[in-house]
């Protein structure tokens, strides 16, 4: 009882104090995510209230300890839902703002609803919600499966779930606000960063504290990647917000930073966050869920290592590959360059691992959808870390920068190497954690690769079409040395392709409706009746023995 | 410590320390008898299939 009373006392003094913050608050933005807060406290306070079992303590009954012999599995179901309700508002999000960008008028002439604030909320809904939700709930399942060990800390691990969907609802309401700290993908301002760093430490040591407790002397490959990728995005999320907020009771803060060093460490903290959260994190999943779905091991395990590391010591120096040509010194922007290059092979390296994990199961992409995501999204990963190298290139980038090459580039690997390989997981994963046989239906499955395939090249195709005119009419020069096209005719020469890249955002976010349905029908406990993706062959004429003739030669 | 002699640390000792962590790190896995081990570690993942039917 004492416990109860501490913890409804303790959300009781959250919301009071969020409630004075909120009353005392220096802008509209801070106050509303006071609000928030208080709110979440509530639902917190009333839940402890409600949730606890006062027949039990009366009688002095101490709550059983949680059985060690099963998995714990609540958060990452939760999880999976999370993942699914995030993409689909982070893709619905992504293919309004494509319409903006072909249609201005949609921008419906209201600050709440302009590209520049809409646009933040796609790329960290699809990032850091769909994206670090996969993230959480595959890592928890991943770790507890490889450590053969039930998950440290059970309460912390909920905490992180729910602490982490707080601050996606703070990041994404402050962004339709304007509260921003203006650093692509690390928008949130100073109190929702250091309410993440919170509930980043707690996820590193639930993470940590398995590992620690596990029976498995090995510590399996994909934990180091997950690993890596929590390690270095505390590191990253620390240094890249540091700042100093003008009031504690206001939403705007300073960098710590200022000019080209902003930048660099803007920078280093952006191509990393690409590194450790969208290659490390995804790389994790790859090599753990390809094999299981493929039922074979990976190709090569030394292998696996080998791009661990090489990973690892190559990806933190790439970051100056996004300032070519600013004031950043040269042998900067060179080393940024040169490591990219050299990226290129630990990627492929990872790559051809994944794929030959396939060696000898070839057909199993012909009868498994799951499989030919897997596939894909390697086939992809493979596709944009050479895009990436090459147009780190300076020569390249001089034509790539600024356009929107650089937009294809990032979905061909949003798309289609974090957004397959996250669709095939959750198939996988929703059959075994809510206990069905199956997943309701195999050809769904299908339907949603080939609508997110055609989606990805429509999307890819035209922004190379759009990125490289753009880039070539703004460097065209006329005989007498002026430009030959104004800004506004290259922006008018983008039209069709920017109608083509919504039609293609349009077929992902079907293709993800249709993964809706099929999970709400698998978790509903329904089984399609369908044609199974694959007959054996069997031709009645053909088997049997030939009479008539003898089958050997005798030898003389 | 100034911009230059940080500058001149990271691009001698600095790279020689991590070059040599890096090397380390994959000559490792090449010692002798790490096959056999990474074959095993490779298959660990589906020991659970094999454990109770």
């Amino acid at each position: 009882m004492d416990t109860l009373l501490l913890k409804a006392g303790g959300w009781l003094a959250i919301v009071f104090f969020a409630f004075i913050a909120m009353v005392l608050a220096a802008d509209a933005g801070f106050a509303v995510h006071m609000a928030i807060i208080a709110l979440a406290a509530g639902i917190a306070l009333w839940v402890t209230i409600n949730k606890a079992d006062y027949a039990a303590i009366g009688r002095g009954i101490l709550k059983a300890p949680a059985d060690p012999g099963i998995y714990d599995d609540d958060p990452i179901r939760w999880g999976v839902i999370a993942t699914i309700f995030w993409g689909i508002a982070g893709f619905l999000v992504g293919l309004i703002i494509a319409l903006q960008l072909a249609f201005p008028v949609l921008n419906l002439n209201f600050e709440y609803t302009t590209f520049g604030r809409l646009r933040p909320l796609h790329t960290s809904a699809v990032i850091f919600a769909f994206g670090g939700n996969a993230l959480i709930a595959t890592s928890y399942y991943v770790v507890q499966r490889t450590c053969r060990a039930r998950l440290a800390f059970p309460g912390l691990a909920r905490f992180v779930f729910w602490g982490y969907q707080l601050f996606i609802v703070l990041a994404a309401t402050g962004y339709l606000m304007g509260v921003t700290q203006s650093k692509e993908y690390a928008e949130p301002e100073w109190y929702v960063d250091l309410w993440l760093t919170i509930v980043w430490l707690c996820y590193a040591a639930v993470f940590i504290g398995t590992i620690v407790r596990r029976s498995e002397p090995h510590i399996y490959v994909a934990n180091w990647f997950y690993l890596s990728f929590i390690l270095t995005i505390a590191m990253l999320h620390v240094v890249n917000g540091l700042s100093m907020p003008v009031s504690l009771l206001g939403s705007k803060s300073y960098a710590a930073f200022a000019g080209v060093q902003d930048a660099l460490t803007q920078w280093w903290y952006g191509h990393n966050a690409v590194g450790f959260f969208l290659t490390a994190g995804f790389l994790a999943m790859m090599y753990y869920f390809v094999p299981k779905q493929a039922e074979r091991p990976v190709y090569s395990y030394r292998l696996s290592i080998i791009h661990f590391w090489s990973l690892i010591f190559l990806y933190i120096w790439a970051g100056p590959h996004h300032l070519h040509y600013t004031a950043l010194p040269d042998w900067a922007q060179t080393l940024g360059m040169v490591f990219s290059v050299v990226l290129w092979m630990p990627s492929w390296g990872g790559m051809i691992n994944g794929l030959m994990t396939l060696n000898g199961a070839w057909d199993k992409i012909r009868t498994d959808p799951i499989i030919r995501m897997m596939v894909l999204a390697l086939a992809f990963y493979g596709m944009s870390t050479f895009e990436g190298p090459m147009m780190s290139i300076k020569a390249v980038n001089s034509l790539s920068h600024y356009t929107d090459w650089t937009i294809g580039h990032v979905h061909s690997g949003a798309l289609g190497w974090n957004g397959m390989i996250t669709f095939a997981c959750l198939y996988y994963l929703v059959p075994r954690l809510w206990g069905k046989e199956r997943l309701y239906s195999l050809r769904m499955v299908n339907w949603h690769f080939w609508l997110a395939t055609l989606g990805i090249v429509l999307y890819a195709a035209s922004m190379w079409v759009a990125g490289i005119m753009q880039g070539l009419m703004w460097r065209e020069y006329g005989d007498d040395g002026y430009l030959v096209y104004a800004f506004s005719e290259v922006v008018s020469a983008m039209l069709p392709m920017y109608i083509i890249r919504a039609a293609g955002g349009l077929l992902y976010l079907a293709g993800a409706i249709v993964l809706v349905y099929n999970v709400w029908m698998t978790i509903a406990g329904k089984q399609r009746e369908e044609k199974p993706m694959t007959e054996t062959p069997y031709d009645e004429a053909a088997d049997k023995p030939i009479v008539g003739k003898p089958a050997i030669e005798p030898a003389e | 410590m100034s911009y230059e002699a940080l500058r001149h640390f990271a691009d001698s000792w600095g790279l020689l320390f991590l070059g040599i962590i890096f090397l380390t790190m994959i000559g490792w896995t090449f010692r002798p008898g790490s096959g056999r081990k990474h074959e095993e570690a490779a298959h660990m993942i589906f020991e659970e299939d094999h454990e109770d039917g």
